[in-house]
């Protein structure tokens, strides 16, 4: 009854969606409000049937009903309930079913909460999200039921993918699903502004506070999923510009962009058509993502079902999302009134070169993603654009982008003194020429171009704190003058230092980790010991143990460093019967920010292979990520966007039917 | 400064941009990109040594041999031809024999492969996506090679609600 009941739930937030995506645009054409007050309540009433269908599949997954195909295939009765939970999205139909619920409750906390929007503006927003509902409930429906029944159900399932038994997957997913799906809302509100051909800067107050969320958790699953490959792989890589990775990585740069556009919009009501464009492209690299990770064009850890149907439809949707936005943009943004003249040296005009390297090197990754599939279609020869491509695209735009970075909030808007943001970065300066002879002098004959990309990391983290300390007003005021006034900063000031600095640190952690990383790789029998970075690590014992749904060999090495005995590491290699597959547990030994990183390969004659890795200021590549995002947090919370903010500039006029 | 002086250095630093990233894009891809060869492909093309193509194929069950110091030799084959591959290092968690693989490196002078990554997924019944395409084409794919466990119960499942 549970499954059945789950999918009625799942037909009914169908028909709810149809009814969202049609009737508020009728209401809004005839200036009808009670029919554009149908969003609304279709938007929560759909929230809640869509939350009950997810919420009986994660039932139907903790009772392990082995009558049902999705938990049969994906689940086992003596699974930790914790994975039996997790499991839920760890295959394509639920995966898909947290997508629409995500995007179901975005729509719900947009109609909950948008009171002051106008109405109209309102009924138009939600109604693009009724579409997009309605494509992914009928892609769900049609081809990827969680709901069917098996006629003869089996007595035990064939448990989860055991690398997808982790905590990192009760956390990745969902995180990156908010990031994703939370473009949808920058998406509607511009195909909205460009339905209704107005557009002001209460819209801009009304869609940067949205893409913030969305960029805050995408720039956290990021993160996540990164350093869950890295511990949960084995082989201690972190970002393998995979395919996957890329397509999460390309939403990530155009938000990060629409994020910079946004505030120009907000702030000088300039730059609105490329805001409105970048919310379309924004969502619909999203989209792609969703495209290249569910339809199985391309193998890995995430693709978990092949089915060329599924392929089909969901390039339908997207062609008919991204076709049909931009021929709508194509068609009405000349309608879009043009505003706030600039310099091309301001504030805005930085914002504006931030905004073209961060879509250049989207779009170097949107080539070096997708040429291959291309290619393979066009020619059949198959190829594969790995690590090597990425740095020499990537890289090189990165760079200018990096050292611009902190001039930006130096600047004045409309007409900027760059002479006088260089020389209140002076300090900001010295500072990274002293990092760079420093490290220079310290890792004398090693790479050359480690210093200098340190120095450029160090340099965005200074000019960060310059810019904060100038706001301040620190060395010019008396000190508590100066702490005062630093706590009467904007919170969006700090925001903007932190998530700056954040690229930095994390900047910092990748030069380090990249390019002092040692390693060691070979057989040892026990009593052996292995010296990497100054430490000795002594393989104590080899013992076996059984877990819940799968047989251990568990590894001891115990640390030392001069002599001292540190602690012990215990790296493991799991079997998982059901599916006759391994999975590698990693041990971690935290000193600072560095780790020492120990992976077990194959046993042979008594011997096993060990990988160990001292992993220099690494854990920096993840704390920069957080700290923007933290910087995002403060950034949101800031007072304008809480208080009163969203006053529609024409409150008259929005009630007046578009057009 | 006019408006129309504005407008074009805004396009001017617009196309420089493009133009660099541009640059970059074409002279990656002339440098750094990785051809994918079967055995056979790899005969036939007579791919020099010393350039770095990606080789897939089935492990030759029999042709694994560990060396010292995690020294390892087998053989790739594609139903066509056969290629020896030496690596060094530790296989991945699913590198099997008889199952498929995809290593990444170079030929030598005497016509070994030497691999510096070597690739195996985890699933059981996985195969790596570009050996699958390469044996069907060859005509060397067993249908019933990616057929699953359960595959005979789940064949007919029943639609839920419409009963």
């Amino acid at each position: 009854m549970i499954a059945e009941a789950g999918h009625y739930a799942l037909v009914l937030a169908l028909g709810l969606a149809l009814i969202q995506s049609t009737v508020p645009l009728l209401g809004a054409r005839w200036g009808d409000h009670a029919l554009m007050n149908v969003a609304r309540s279709s938007a929560l009433a759909q929230l809640l049937f869509v939350a009950a269908s997810f919420a009986l599949l994660t039932m139907l997954h903790v009772m392990s009903d082995f009558s049902v195909v999705n938990v049969f295939e994906n689940s086992h009765s003596m699974k930790p309930l914790l994975y039996k939970i997790t499991g839920v999205w760890g295959n394509h139909e639920g995966s898909m079913l947290l997508w629409v619920f995500i995007l179901a409750l975005f729509g719900g906390l947009v109609a909950a909460f948008g009171n002051n929007l106008p109405l109209s503006l309102r009924a138009h927003v939600l109604a693009v999200q009724g579409w997009i509902a309605s494509a992914f409930y009928l892609f769900i429906l049609l081809t990827s039921n969680p709901f069917l029944r098996i006629a003869s159900p089996p007595i035990e399932g064939r448990d989860l993918n055991p690398v997808l038994q982790d905590i990192g997957l009760a956390v990745h997913p969902p995180m990156l699903y908010l990031g994703y799906v939370g473009f949808s809302i920058s998406f509607s509100f511009a195909v909205a502004a460009l339905i209704e051909g107005r557009i002001d800067a209460a819209w801009a107050r009304w869609v940067r506070p949205w893409t913030l969320m969305a960029w805050i958790f995408l720039t956290l699953g990021i993160a996540m999923g990164s350093y869950w490959a890295y511990y949960e792989l084995g082989w201690g890589g972190w970002w393998f510009w995979d395919p996957v990775e890329n397509a999460s990585l390309m939403p990530w740069l155009a938000g990060t962009a629409l994020l910079h556009s946004a505030v120009v919009m907000e702030k000088r009501n300039a730059l609105k058509v490329w805001t409105i464009l970048l919310s379309i492209l924004t969502f619909s690299l999203s989209l792609l993502g969703t495209f290249l990770v569910r339809s199985g064009v391309l193998t890995s850890v995430h693709a978990f079902a092949n089915d060329p149907a599924r392929g089909v439809f969901i390039l339908l949707i997207l062609c008919l999302f991204i076709g049909g936005s931009l021929s709508l943009y194509a068609w009405r943004a000349s309608a879009l009134k043009q505003g706030g003249l600039f310099a091309p040296i301001s504030r805005e005009g930085a914002l504006v070169l931030n905004n073209l390297f961060l879509v250049s090197a989207c779009a170097t990754v949107f080539i070096g993603t997708l040429y291959p599939l291309a290619l393979e279609v066009l020619t059949g020869d198959k190829i594969s654009v790995g690590a090597p491509f990425f740095n020499l695209t990537f890289g090189p735009l990165f760079v200018p982008l990096m050292f611009a970075m902190p001039f930006g909030p130096l600047l004045a808007w409309k007409r900027g003194d760059l002479l006088g943001a260089a020389q209140r970065l002076t300090a900001a300066g010295i500072v990274a020429l002293v990092a760079i002879a420093v490290v220079w002098a310290w890792t004398y004959g090693g790479s050359t171009f480690a210093p200098l990309a340190i120095g450029l990391a160090v340099f965005v983290i200074a000019g960060a704190l310059c810019d904060l300390a100038e706001r301040a007003g620190l060395f010019r005021t008396a000190l508590p003058v100066a702490l005062r006034r630093a706590r009467g900063l904007p919170r969006a000031t700090w925001g903007t230092a932190f998530a700056h600095a954040g690229v930095g640190v994390a900047l910092i952690g990748i030069v380090c980790e990249t390019t002092w990383n040692t390693e060691y790789i070979g057989s040892m029998m026990p009593s052996d010991v292995a010296k990497v970075a100054g430490y000795q690590l002594r393989l104590d014992d080899v013992t076996q143990r059984q877990g819940p749904n799968f047989r251990e060999m568990i590894a001891q090495f115990t640390v030392s460093l001069d002599g001292e005995k540190l602690r012990v590491m215990t790296p493991s290699k799991r079997s998982f019967t059901t599916r006759e597959a391994s999975t590698t547990e990693a041990a971690l030994l935290t000193r600072g920010a560095s780790q020492l990183y120990v992976s077990l390969g194959e046993t042979s004659a008594g011997a096993i292979a060990v990988r160990i890795y001292h992993k220099p200021l690494v854990l920096l590549i993840w704390w920069g990520p957080v700290l923007m995002a933290f910087g995002g947090l403060l950034s949101l919370s800031d007072r304008r966007l809480r208080v009163g903010a969203p006053k529609p500039a024409k409150a008259a006029r929005a009630l007046q039917p578009a057009e | 400064m006019t408006r129309k002086q504005r407008r074009l250095t805004m396009i001017g630093g617009s196309l420089a941009v493009l133009a660099i990233a541009a640059a970059l894009v074409l002279n990656a891809m002339r440098d750094s990109i990785v051809f994918f060869s079967t055995p056979t492909m790899a005969a036939e093309k007579q791919i020099p040594p010393g350039k770095r193509f990606r080789l897939g194929g089935l492990v030759q069950p029999g042709s694994l041999v560990r060396g010292d110091n995690l020294a390892v030799n087998f053989s790739v084959a594609d139903g066509g031809a056969t290629l020896p591959v030496a690596y060094k290092g530790i296989l991945p968690d699913l590198f099997r024999e008889g199952q498929g693989v995809v290593a990444e490196g170079a030929l030598d002078a005497s016509g070994v492969f030497k691999a510096d990554t070597v690739l195996a997924k985890h699933d059981e019944t996985y195969m790596p996506k570009d050996v699958a395409d390469a044996l069907k084409k060859q005509g060397h794919w067993k249908d019933d090679y990616g057929a699953k466990p359960g595959a005979a119960a789940s064949a007919a499942p029943v639609q839920g609600a419409s009963k």
